[in-house]
């Protein structure tokens, strides 16, 4: 080894890539010209150019989690059965592009048969966007890959079928961080419980102002512990949202039996109709229960099946919620209204009905 | 197939067990055949991965742990993860993720693909996530040893590390002009100029908290913008919508009349659609705010305007640690077709960039700062004008001091006249 091989390579700052050099050619001679779409049937989306140009895109869903394997099938059917373009869409589906139409069956065939999905588009429930959970998070309250396939299973057929009023999004996260975001179901984890505190690590771990200014209500201060300096944590006015934890890895906040799951309900980035919206509580205290989630996976059945059978046309899960009333929603999903569905947040004053309508 | 016995034994995974059948692809199965049918090192390490993994589910508690680890000329990209149970699974005692990011608008060839998985099989576990919720490819399970020839190799096939940390982050853009006539902006243009630009503050974090750009083409927001991203910029157009009446026509003929009534016209938020007694539509451009619901369901009928741009929000977020947040209007319209359009975006990200710099306390996000010294105090900070796009409604509270009203007036009709090519008297 002579010396040069022995100096760090010096990186070269690329940034961002270019997609040009990986779209497929018919996106890249209609860049910016296309003209119309529509879907000829769950899975299939069928693009048209003002040039006249056609493409016709399958989306398949995936396990986003993927080993080199799964990776190499997925692209020796883009070879065999497409263009040799793909991409992905934000909720880890894959989608093969072909501009003849004859490619659509066999290509369907092919996913099909390796035992990926063909759906997620239209009116259909599409793949949850997850986290990282115990696979490899650091602060994970639960798992994110196994909850997803739990509930993935459950749903297969709302993935393949657009038989859904309109797109529902599901979410999943493993921390109150929340980083699945809002969707018209969210399955988030929910702590119950202070957290315990090793008091012989906090003096050498955590930067002990840093964490006291974390905390969302002030419940923090600092505090000498068996002759150490530690933190303590005032119990009556935590609320249990485990933002001291990441800085500060001995204030354990979660527990095998405290660490709970809620859901959420009605939230929504589209601007489609109604603005965007943020979910709401639907339920909470749900047990963390791996390896199938099986008391998530009912409750999430029920509010697909409810929101399926009244939603109108096009409604999303939040603006069915809207016309129906709170009320007819519980009723309706057999889920309980208590205390805890009132906020008490900043700004909570406007969540609540100041005036006289009221759903009977 | 019988296990060599020169191999380590293969821990039991009875809970990930339960998780390979069903319908949905399995990220277990696909794990087992790392373990089982990967190079010598993948097999190792996600053998100890997934005992870990069946501990978790065992015992209800993650155990990972941070630390530190970059790679030359890097400040952050990589998530180290270091086990807290490498006594019993020692081959996954690392297992950091390097964040890369992807083509903008996530497009790949399948030969990429291979590539990425070759380098991936030799260099870490095997094991590569289409995408993290940041927008990366997480290319999963490395030691750290491993970090810097894997980084290089990703580095030299044109690949860079995303953000982590108080830093700039990885952005998304949706698919946009590629494959959707929806598209209102060159997405691929601004995603990359923009982030392109601050390099810098991704790969050297230095920021008080994280930033994140998204851009989406229209209003459907398919990246989620609004909500998670810092600074998102969003596709619209401020001249009338492109109808064709004899779509229309066609579209009310096979859904009906009073199907297209329930899911269009009753469904416009601002009651700017009638459908005429002829089948066709009746247009209030002036009360669209460009929702694109209508859009979305009469596909060849209708389509956005000619004279496109975009609209900036700012101040998305999740939770911590005031509440979540959607983006705040700030920039109601801009035009981003010329080089000089492309440049004043740039210069307005970088003044937002440098205002949360100098002024966000540690570990708070550009749309708490707001909340906390007031959107005023941004709006003068970055030098935009107030504006009644930026509000649902003006003020209800009566608690502000309004004795320079008379000047602030005075400058709004000065804009307006500007604005129409009136000559102001003052100047």
């Amino acid at each position: 080894m002579n010396d040069q091989s022995n100096k760090p390579r010096t990186p070269d700052e690329v940034g961002v890539p270019d997609p040009f050099p990986y779209m497929h050619p018919t996106l890249k001679a209609n860049y910016g010209n296309w003209d119309w779409h529509d879907r000829p049937r769950a899975g299939v989306l069928h693009h048209v150019s003002k040039s006249g140009d056609e493409v016709w895109t399958v989306r398949a869903g995936t396990q986003r989690q993927m080993d080199v394997f799964t990776i190499r099938t997925l692209a020796d059917i883009g070879d065999n059965f497409a263009d040799g373009h793909v991409r992905f869409t934000t909720r880890s589906n894959i989608e093969y592009m072909v501009a003849d139409e004859a490619k659509v069956a066999p290509l369907i065939e092919a996913l099909e048969g390796a035992g990926f999905p063909v759906g997620g588009t239209g009116a259909s429930v599409s793949m949850i966007s997850h986290t990282q959970g115990w696979l490899h998070c650091d602060i994970p309250g639960t798992d994110a890959s196994g909850v997803v396939k739990s509930l993935m299973d459950e749903l297969h057929k709302d993935f393949v079928e657009e038989k859904m009023p309109n797109r529902v999004r599901i979410t999943t996260s493993c921390c109150q961080i929340n980083c699945g975001g809002q969707g018209d179901i969210a399955v988030n984890v929910q702590y119950t419980k202070p957290p315990k505190i090793n008091h012989d690590l906090v003096a050498n771990v955590c930067e002990r102002p840093a964490v006291v200014a974390r905390c969302p209500v002030a419940a923090i201060r600092p505090a000498m512990v068996d002759g150490k300096p530690s933190l303590e944590v005032d119990e009556k006015k935590c609320v249990c949202c485990g933002a001291c934890y990441p800085p500060c890895p001995p204030m354990q906040i979660n527990g095998a039996e405290s660490t709970k799951i809620a859901i959420w309900v009605g939230g929504k980035h589209s601007n489609a109709r109604s603005k965007p919206t943020f979910h709401k509580l639907a339920i909470a205290n749900l047990p963390n229960n791996p390896p199938h989630w099986p008391e998530v996976r009912d409750v999430v059945r029920k509010i697909v099946d409810a929101y399926k059978a009244d939603a109108k046309h096009w409604e999303r899960m939040g603006e069915w919620i809207e016309r129906i009333g709170w009320s007819r929603f519980f009723e309706m999903t057999d889920l309980a209204f208590t205390k805890h569905h009132l906020d008490t947040w900043t700004g909570s004053r406007k969540t609540m009905n100041m005036s006289a309508h009221v759903h009977f | 197939m019988k296990d060599d016995a020169s191999k380590k034994d293969i821990n039991p995974t009875p809970m990930l067990d339960e998780l390979e059948g069903g319908k949905w692809p399995s990220f277990v199965t696909g794990l087992k055949r790392l373990r089982d049918e990967g190079t010598p090192n993948n097999q190792e390490m996600v053998n100890d991965l997934l005992g870990q993994l069946n501990h978790s589910y065992e015992e209800r508690l993650g155990f990972w742990k941070g630390g530190t680890l970059s790679v030359f000329g890097y400040g952050g990209g990589i998530i180290p993860r270091f086990s807290e149970v490498a006594d019993r699974f020692p081959a996954s005692k690392e297992f950091h993720t390097l964040r890369v990011m992807p083509p903008a608008g996530y497009h790949y060839t399948t030969d990429l693909l291979r590539q990425m998985a070759d380098v991936w099989e030799r260099h870490g576990s095997g094991l590569i996530a289409f995408h993290g919720q940041s927008g990366d490819i997480m290319f999963q399970g490395c030691s750290s040893e491993n970090a810097q020839p894997a980084f290089d190799e990703l580095n030299a096939m044109g690949f860079d590390l995303g953000g982590a940390g108080p830093a700039l982050r990885t952005a998304m853009s949706c698919v946009g002009h590629a494959r959707c006539e929806q598209s209102c902006y060159d997405e691929v243009r601004a995603h990359r100029s923009i982030i392109n630009k601050f390099l810098d503050e991704m790969h050297r974090p230095a920021l008080p908290y994280k930033f994140k750009f998204k851009f989406s083409g229209c209003a459907n927001d398919c990246v989620n913008a609004i909500h998670r991203a810092d600074f998102a910029v969003i596709g619209t157009w401020r001249d009338d919508m492109k109808v064709n009446q004899e779509k229309v026509k066609e579209h009310v003929a096979e859904k009906g009349r009073k199907y297209t009534i329930d899911t269009v016209i009753s469904m416009c938020p601002t009651r700017a659609l009638s459908l005429n007694d002829d089948d066709t539509l009746d247009v209030d451009n002036r009360s669209c705010v460009r929702c694109m619901h209508c859009i979305n369901v009469m596909t060849k009928a209708l389509s956005p305007g000619d004279d496109k741009g975009v609209s900036i929000m700012i101040g998305g977020k999740r939770s911590l640690k005031v509440g979540d947040l959607m983006g705040t209007m700030i920039v109601p319209f801009m035009k981003l077709d010329t080089d000089e359009d492309f440049e004043a975006l740039e210069d307005f990200a970088e003044t937002c960039i440098e205002f949360f710099a100098d002024n966000a306390l540690e570990h708070e996000r550009i749309g708490e700062t707001i909340d906390r010294i007031g959107l005023p105090a941004f709006l003068e900070a970055v030098e935009v004008d107030p504006d009644p796009n930026m509000v649902n409604h003006p003020r209800t509270s009566s608690y502000v001091r309004t004795d320079d009203f008379d000047e602030a007036a005075a400058e709004w009709f000065e804009k307006k006249a500007r604005e129409a090519g009136l000559t102001v008297s003052a100047e």
